[in-house]
């Protein structure tokens, strides 16, 4: 589960890199580790690695913005990625998934500082033949609906049971 | 009572595990005794069974699905019997899965994916084993001669590819599987690599040996975590084998796995080769191609995962037996992927020129909604919006062109009666503009216009204008691309409204 802390400890992005040899080309994956860790990837963490990557602020930068997955804002605990695309739409998953925003908008836990939910739009999980598709955190679930997504995140106690 | 089942399975597949595969799989676990082994195998890729137990009795194996935790207990006191109404008899003998013709997928759903020794049991290894035999020349003929062509999505021959790298100069040769899969409606390299990942390994050993690489890379999409798991544990586990010794050049060859971040240009194979060197996923103007000049400038060959996973069977029964499946250009088999509204959704392999009516009908069992189907999309979201009339087009490259449509990763996504055409081409162009890599206007800028034209049209403004604006940018769009993100997002675009034209007037006529 990624842990949200303020700054990014030089020593952590130090150690991602590390574990890529100090490599450039290996920067995908660096930024991939830093998230895990952190949650986000801060300007303190492009500045250790544009040092011992030996690149310019403005690369890395460059790069984190290009990637959907790289996020420069401390994150929710909690990421639900909705798949929006094609034979979810072709299942009623936009209308799920706006009765899920909706709910979950409801409850609160969508916004603040420290949310404990986000909601992402992605396009396509691999699971189109049980669509409409989600993956909450790196749990898969198929054929959702507003209800049985509901419980799963209720069980899950990340969030609250609604009121009746 | 039946005697306890000497073997039972419940795949590890995220699809399956999407639908309560876990949850099951826990019941059976504290309701069976300990004698009797639990597997959590692959998936059969028959989606709408899942999650399938299967009870293996003296060899044989009986299927039960869609299984859900409180059946457990019935079915365990039951003793699995055959009457039972979750009951599917015989698991080879269900019709969607017996009327295949499983190359690729042969192995998939079999056994627990990381089991080498099962692997190697049911004869996985065989091809691998011909191609240790085999000059690194002969392996390229035989794939030539197999007349394979890339699943990707581009159709490019295999063996061509395989030959330019392997006579281009370079200090290294890279081998990359492209495991970026981000077709909406597909799914089939995501099953192979939770179900089978050694099919796929042998692959890019094989190639690894034809083309004298250096280094193996997958790079595989960050949506399918279990798959990266899966996959790179099987690497593990074929290392410590020492399966990997003798191939490549200078008998060193290792796969490494990449994990992408959600871009679905990445999928393109410069834009790949880009983010695999840790740069923006740019696309690169081309010449030249990759083959020639790739990672790190070095000879590369890029290859689809349903590519490489083909190539196993190829060497084990030669070039001229696969070329025996298929037709025309198509040779071999294609993963074809039933998604959306359907009712039996499931990959189904089989020999290139089946009828996509075949496809969804017969074994698809039509819409899951029970509405009537009105939209096909073939190839993902730049391939073209089908209709009821063109069902019975044969689904092969070739077929597919002719009337304007492509297959690509060979998905097939199902829409019913309430789609809105309009709506969907777009969403093709709001694709565009969340994909792009922006590296050229055509596509940068033209998505945009192209979707604020269709809002026009959906609200009723100046319809008949914004439809010839339309196909203007379309038409721009198809030429001034540099790669087939711009250039084929059109193909959506155009095809929903020559097919459903209704769709894009409605507003205008009420
Ligand atoms: C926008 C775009 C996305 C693509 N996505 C994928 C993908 O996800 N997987 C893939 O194998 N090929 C994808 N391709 C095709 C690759 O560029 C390339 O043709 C393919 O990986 C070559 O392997 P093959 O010859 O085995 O098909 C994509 C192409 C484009 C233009
Ligand atoms: S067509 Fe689009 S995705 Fe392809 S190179 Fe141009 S801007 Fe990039
Ligand atoms: S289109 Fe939603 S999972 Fe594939």
């Amino acid at each position: 589960m990624p842990m949200l802390i303020d700054t990014i400890d030089d020593q952590t992005a130090r150690a991602a890199c590390a574990r890529q040899g100090n490599r450039p080309d290996g920067l995908i994956e660096i930024l991939h580790d830093i998230q895990a860790s952190a949650g986000f990837v801060s300007d303190a963490a492009i500045a250790t690695l544009a040092d011992a990557l030996n690149l310019s602020r403005a690369e890395v930068l460059g790069v984190v913005s290009f990637y959907h997955d790289f996020k420069r804002q401390p994150g929710a605990r909690h990421v639900l990625k909705l798949c929006r695309a094609e034979a979810c739409q072709a299942a009623g998953g936009d209308a799920a998934a706006a009765e899920i925003e909706r709910r979950l908008g409801a409850l609160g836990v969508t916004e603040g500082d420290e949310p404990a939910l986000e909601i992402r739009s992605v396009y396509c999980l691999g699971n189109c033949a049980l669509s409409p598709a989600a993956l909450l955190d790196e749990t898969p679930i198929g054929r959702i609906d507003a209800d049985r997504l509901m419980s799963e995140l209720v069980a899950r106690e990340i969030v609250e049971a609604e009121p009746q | 009572m039946n005697t306890p089942p000497d073997r039972i399975f419940i795949p590890g597949d995220s699809a399956a595990i999407s639908v309560g595969a876990d949850q099951v799989a826990d019941q059976l676990a504290a309701a069976l005794p300990d004698t009797c082994r639990i597997i959590r195998n692959g998936s059969r890729g028959l989606f709408w069974l899942e999650p399938l137990v299967e009870i293996e009795r003296d060899g044989e194996r009986r299927g039960f699905g869609p299984v859900t935790p409180g059946d457990i207990a019935d079915l365990v006191a039951a003793g699995f019997p055959d009457d039972h109404r979750l009951a599917l008899g015989p698991v080879a003998a269900i019709p969607q899965l017996a009327r295949q013709q499983r190359l690729i997928f042969a192995r998939c759903g079999l056994n627990d994916p990381l089991d080498l020794d099962a692997w190697i049991a049911t004869g996985g290894r065989a091809g691998l084993d011909t191609a240790r035999a085999l000059t690194p020349d002969a392996i390229i003929e035989t794939v030539k001669t197999s007349g394979l062509r890339g699943r990707g999505g581009a159709g490019f021959p295999a063996g061509i590819k395989w030959e330019t790298a392997s006579k281009a100069k370079g200090d290294q040769t890279w081998l990359c599987c492209n495991a970026d899969e981000g077709d909406s409606g597909t799914y089939a390299d995501r099953l192979l690599m939770e179900g089978d990942p050694f099919t796929l390994i042998a692959g890019m050993c094989i190639a690894a040996r034809a083309i004298g690489a250096t280094g193996g890379l997958v790079y595989l999409r960050s949506e399918y975590p279990h798959a990266i798991r899966t996959l790179t544990a099987a690497i593990g586990i074929w290392c410590e084998a020492g399966l990997f010794a003798g191939l490549g050049d200078g008998d060193h060859f290792d796969i490494e796995v990449r994990t992408g971040a959600g871009a679905y240009i990445c999928g393109e194979e410069s834009s790949m080769l880009n983010s695999l060197e840790g740069k923006r996923g740019e696309v690169r103007a081309k010449p030249p191609i990759p083959a020639i000049s790739g990672l790190f400038g070095q000879p590369t060959i890029v290859n689809n995962v349903l590519t490489l996973a083909s190539v196993p069977w190829i060497l084990e029964h030669g070039g001229e037996a696969y070329r025996d499946f298929g037709t025309g250009r198509s040779r071999g088999t294609q993963a074809f992927q039933l998604a959306g509204d359907i009712r039996h959704g499931a990959l189904i392999e089989l020999a290139f020129g089946v009828s996509l009516r075949t496809l969804i009908e017969d074994f698809g069992g039509g819409t899951r909604s029970g509405r009537p189907l009105r939209a096909v999309q073939v190839g993902g979201p730049l391939g073209a919006y089908l209709a009821d009339a063109d069902l019975d087009v044969a689904m092969d490259y070739e077929a597919l062109a002719a009337i304007g449509g492509m297959l690509g990763h060979g998905g097939i996504v199902v829409f019913n009666d309430t789609v809105d055409m309009a709506r969907q081409a777009r969403f093709a162009m709001e694709f565009c503009t969340i994909e792009s890599c922006g590296k050229c206007t055509p596509c940068r800028v033209g998505a945009t216009r192209g979707r604020e034209m269709l809002d026009k049209i959906i609200a009723g403004e100046a319809v008949a204008d914004n439809l010839a604006l339309i196909e203007d940018l379309c038409e721009l769009m198809t030429d001034g691309s540099l790669c087939a993100m711009g250039g084929l997002t059109p193909m959506p675009v155009r095809s929903a409204i020559q097919r459903f034209p209704e769709d894009f007037t409605r507003q205008a006529a009420e």
